[in-house]
């Protein structure tokens, strides 16, 4: 990546899209710079002092007609690029049931990856070709923003709140990643790279990453020293619901929701345990907000979605 | 129209725009704090929507005593400061001092129950920080709210206080005219006080007990 | 009666004056001045603090310029660095554009432009100009100390918990200088309510007392919350009451919502003065009536209201709700429109004038394109989906450049040259303020165009160090920013210089038609020997029904009228 940054590369499904408004604005921004310039400067030189250009009093026709012409004109431009805009944001990446999830864990100033065979790296992201993504991501400290310019992609990631970005790389090749929301100290360091391989690349990249599933070995066992198990292990004698494959099944909830056990359901249920309550258990789980440290909590939740490898395989 | 003494000042041309003047700086000021409390509330309640039982918990903690006496004890301050109010555009020298001493001790009392009740609070601990003894994560929350407004609020009022026990004792040496607007406009800074009060009565006292 | 009578006869002769006597001469020393409740007098005393802060900001600014030449973080530290973008934020929102025009050119003009002696509370002018001070002092002790290294916006939770500089006293002194900006707006709004002169009815008030009047309503309403979110840090960082901290269930995001709900109407505090001294200029050179007088009012009062509801537009990548973004991106959009209006109707102004092109006039010409330009990129950041992409890039740095600095700052300094001969009864060299403007446009565009390249390619703001591909676009900034300091440092020099040198200005040298203009230059104390009735609308050029003529200056007519 040398020589001059110009125009970003579109290696996302969303690029292109944003990039066609961003041209189409463009255009109409230009237009209306000659209008207005032209305006200004053709004034300017016709009605010059001593000039011999008509004066006199103003048409009737511009102050009506043309006044509410270019109010009206310039209410609906506004209003059909909104639209434009907006239909763009809504139809772009949904969040697909069988994306890739990858987690993205942000902190002063670096990012961290867990891939989901366990695989992890720290400023870079590596991302199959062509396969949906979900990244869920957080923050340790402060809120820092994910940011690659190629994907035309941002989030703000968060302390205390998971936020996530669906996408599908849409090329191959090695993308900056950056930091946007101001961090510290070191801010403008804070970035990487993201590579898009092929899916079988990719593949073959991941199992040759080391097998890091210490943080679930460590989850187990804090499942067990800070009580978990007391009531969730299968041979419990307290009425509380099975963990084994809960991971990313589809459970139903007391009110008659059903939600997928995703990473937030999980985190969710064990820091706010009376949100969402599973159909029939009784919500006598206490919180475990302010008991367990922040990377406790990823050591359980690691756990708890090893858990579905186990099971499913 | 009598003057009762007061002088037409730099920039005005007559008495009554300059009375006018008064009480509009006076109204867009409190405008202005309304927006102040305003939105510090609306943090507080975009907060308990997040936690609404923990700030239930932690509402019930609060002292409740204190807070009802103190309403009533604000309340009747406004009701004084409002009579005053009238009786120094009336001219009405005994009942105006009255009505100012009153306002002034009032206000002075809800100071001192409010200073009771912090010590009170501070003696059960409900300090966030180490050994903070509510365990619901978000009651730490309100506590912290609760030490954030009641101060705020409470150097309010003592901004009230000196303000009227300024003008009272201007008004008693004789330096300022008992029509002057002033007192008009501190009045309706002292009733500011009482509503946002009347807000945080219920926010802080009331709402874990409504229930249960 | 006693009322009525003075409401009705306005005393034909003021405290008797002489008449070279004026308000700069009527008292002497310098105690006459720092307790001086005279509102022209407080506008110069702001001038000087201004100027003060206006060169502080700007040194940071330079500093900034410096490191960022070269790809490596090699002038300074990055700690350094990033006090320096937080103390050129910091003093140049607070400091110097919020005040900027309210405080100097409308606290001189506003009772003048109205017909009035003086500010409805000419004591509480004073205290906001010592409050001002105060602030002021505050925050450059912060930075005696070592500074503050949480950017302007102080988001939490890296200003409450992670920033280890000296926030409180930062957040202190911006809370203080909020209370100095509400004494001012109050202090406007009920000048303009109690203090017109017989006859100035509402929609007879010249556009520039429309703009600062809806100013101040925004800065009463608005500020408040800056002082509740600023409070609630000071409450967590220094007293430890957790309020945001997300280890205990607080929502960072609480933080943005009040912080903006201040920070985007600020946006507007900067601007619409502006648009009231572009349409006074335009006017007096186009020898017309402005176009459109009640849109142009409307158009105000509707980005004054909608300026209140669009806050969310800088949150749209921070995690709030889809639904959420869409509504702001829509409100964003809307509040596109009156600015529209506006352009519009300054160009319109110009047709069938009869243009000639001071000093003042080439400074409202380069605002109308920079604006425009800053308008239409606005149009990118309102789209949801382009947001995400630019946000927090330069893309948002150089758009809002072009508003604050490129508007703002040169409607400052094309009101300064405009009002420069009533202010101070000089004129300055009509040269080299032509060739100031001109430099400052270039000056402008060259520093701040390259940002919308730079930053739509992804360079992210408060970068000390970057990638190399972005050099040349900071490089041709940072060229740019040598004209643009140099178009600043400029008038400076020749307006001081004028205090001496420059000759004598008549009552009214541009031949306009304002109340201002009708006193002599310098005014008297106060303001008017005989005060003034009005019978008409502003911007008197030319009879109703016709033009001005070709060649000759129409015989102008000023708004007011002696007794």
């Amino acid at each position: 990546m040398s020589g001059v940054a110009f125009w970003p590369a579109e290696a996302s499904s969303v690029a292109g899209r944003v990039d066609v408004i961003v041209i189409a604005l463009l255009v109409i921004s230009t237009a209306i710079v000659l209008l207005v310039g032209g305006l200004i400067l053709g004034f300017s030189i016709r009605y010059r002092r001593g000039s011999s250009a008509r004066r006199g009093e103003l048409p009737e026709f511009i102050q009506k007609e043309v006044e509410v012409g270019w109010i009206a004109g310039t209410l609906f431009l506004a209003l059909f690029l909104f639209g434009w805009a907006s239909i763009t944001v809504l139809t772009a990446e949904q969040q697909k049931a069988d994306a890739l999830e990858v987690h993205i864990e942000a902190r002063q100033w670096m990012w961290k990856a867990r891939h989901p065979n366990g695989a992890r790296e720290i400023n870079t992201l590596h991302l199959p070709l062509g396969e949906p993504v979900q990244l869920l991501m957080q923050s340790q400290d402060v809120i820092h923003s994910f940011f690659v310019p190629a994907f035309r992609e941002k989030q703000d990631v968060l302390p205390g709140r998971t936020t996530q970005i669906s996408l599908t790389p849409t090329k191959e090749g090695r993308f900056p990643l950056y930091c946007a929301e101001y961090c510290g100290t070191l801010h403008s360091r804070m970035g990487g790279e993201v590579v898009v391989m092929k899916p079988e690349d990719y593949i073959r990249w991941r199992a040759a990453q080391p097998q890091e599933d210490d943080q679930s070995k460590e989850g187990e066992a804090l499942f067990r020293t800070v009580g978990c198990s007391g009531c969730h292990a299968p041979a419990s004698p307290v009425h509380a619901p099975d963990l084994t494959g809960l991971y990313g099944r589809m459970v139903n909830l007391a009110d008659g929701r059903t939600v997928r056990a995703d990473e937030a359901y999980l985190r969710d249920s064990i820091l706010q345990p009376r949100r969402d309550i599973a159909a029939g258990y009784a919500p006598i789980m206490p919180t475990f907000a302010g008991i367990l440290r922040e990377d406790e909590l990823q050591k359980i939740l690691a756990y708890l979605m090893s858990l579905r490898q186990e099971g499913g395989s | 129209m009598n003057s009762g003494g007061e002088a037409l000042r730099e920039p005005w041309e007559s008495l009554r725009r300059q009375r006018e003047a008064a009480g509009f700086g006076m109204w867009l000021f409190l405008n202005s704090e309304a927006l102040l409390f305003g939105a510090l509330i609306a943090a507080f309640f975009a907060t308990r929507f997040y936690h609404p039982q923990a700030f239930e918990a932690a509402g019930k903690e609060a002292e409740i005593v204190y807070g009802t006496v103190n309403t009533l004890v604000l309340l009747t301050s406004s009701l004084t400061m409002a009579v005053a109010s009238f009786a120094t555009r009336a001219e009405l020298r005994r009942v105006s001092f009255w009505s100012l001493g009153l306002t002034l001790a009032l206000g002075l009392v809800f100071l001192g129950l409010k200073i009771m009740e912090w010590r009170s609070d501070l003696e059960k601990g409900m300090v966030p920080g180490p050994g903070f003894p509510m365990e619901q994560p978000g009651a730490v929350l309100f506590w912290g709210f609760y030490w954030a407004l009641t101060p705020l609020h409470a150097l309010h009022l003592i901004g009230g206080l000196s303000t009227v026990g300024f003008l009272t004792w201007q008004a008693a040496r004789g330096a300022r005219p008992l029509r002057s607007p002033a007192f008009e406009a501190a009045g309706l800074y002292w009733h500011l006080i009482d509503v946002v009060w009347i807000f945080l009565y219920p926010l802080i006292y009331l709402q874990g007990r409504a229930s249960s | 009666m006693s009322d009525l009578a003075a409401r009705r006869v306005r005393p034909a002769e003021a405290p008797a004056e002489p008449w070279h006597d004026n308000y700069l001469t009527a008292e002497q020393g310098i105690l006459s001045w720092l307790t001086t409740t005279d509102h022209k007098r407080i506008a110069l005393l702001y001038m000087a603090s201004l100027l003060a802060f206006f060169i502080i900001g700007g040194f940071a600014a330079v500093m900034m310029r410096l490191e960022l030449f070269t790809p490596a973080q090699d002038v300074m530290t990055a700690d350094a660095y990033n006090r320096m973008f937080t103390l050129h934020g910091t003093v140049m929102v607070w400091f110097f554009l919020v005040p900027s025009i309210p405080n100097t050119l409308g606290n001189f003009l506003l009772p003048l432009m109205i017909g009035a002696r003086d500010l409805a509370f000419p004591r509480v002018n004073l205290a906001s100009w010592y409050l001002f001070n105060g602030a002021g002092l505050l925050l450059l002790l912060s930075l005696l100390l070592g500074g503050v290294d949480t950017g302007w916006t102080f988001y939490t939770p890296f200003s409450t918990m992670f920033s280890n500089g000296y926030v409180l006293l930062a957040a202190l002194a911006v809370v203080l200088v909020g209370f100095s900006s509400i004494m001012t707006g109050l202090n406007f709004i009920a000048t303009v309510h109690l203090l017109r002169a017989p006859g100035m009815y509402w929609f007879r008030l010249p556009l520039l007392v429309w703009a600062i009047y809806a100013t101040s309503i925004v800065i009463v309403l608005a500020t408040p919350v800056l002082t509740a979110s600023l409070l609630l840090i000071v409450a967590e960082r220094g007293f430890g009451l957790p309020v945001f901290d997300p280890a205990h269930g607080g929502d960072p995001l609480l933080f943005q919502h009040l912080f903006w709900f201040y920070s985007h109407p600020a946006v507007y505090i900067m601007i619409l003065p502006s648009f009231g001294v572009i349409s006074e200029i335009v006017t007096c050179f186009a020898r017309r009536r402005i176009f459109g007088y009640t849109f142009m009012i409307y158009a105000i009062l509707w980005i004054a209201v909608i300026g209140f509801l669009v806050w969310g537009h800088h949150m749209f990548v921070s995690g709030q709700s889809l639904f959420a973004s869409l509504v702001f991106s829509f409100l964003s959009f809307v509040i596109a429109v009156p600015s529209a209006i506006k352009v519009f109707n300054w160009s319109f102004t110009l047709y069938r004038g009869q243009i000639t092109f001071e000093a003042p006039m080439l400074y409202a010409l380069g605002f109308i394109g920079l604006f425009t330009l800053g308008g239409l990129t606005g149009l990118f950041l309102a789209s949801v989906p382009i947001d995400i992409h630019v946000t927090d890039t330069y893309f948002v740095v150089a758009h809002f450049h072009f508003i604050m600095v490129g508007g703002a700052v040169t409607a400052l300094y094309g009101g300064l040259s405009f009002w420069w001969p009533k202010i101070t009864g000089r004129l300055y060299p009509e040269g080299w303020a032509r060739f100031a403007a001109v430099l400052m446009f270039f000056g402008f565009i060259f520093t701040f165009f390259p940002m919308f390249i730079m930053g739509y390619a992804g360079m992210p703001r408060r970068y000390g160090a970057y990638p190399p591909e972005f050099q040349i676009w900071h490089v041709m900034s940072s060229s740019g920013a040598v004209l643009l300091a140099a178009a600043y440092l400029l008038p400076m020099g020749y307006l001081t210089l004028s205090l001496f040198r420059g000759a004598r200005a008549t009552d009214d040298p541009w031949a306009a038609t304002g109340l201002e203009w009708r006193t002599s230059s310098p005014p008297p104390r106060h303001n008017f020997r005989r005060m003034p009735v009005v019978d008409e609308g502003p911007y008197l050029y030319h009879p109703e029904s016709e033009g001005p003529h070709h060649t000759e200056r129409e015989p102008h007519e000023n708004q007011g009228r002696g007794a």
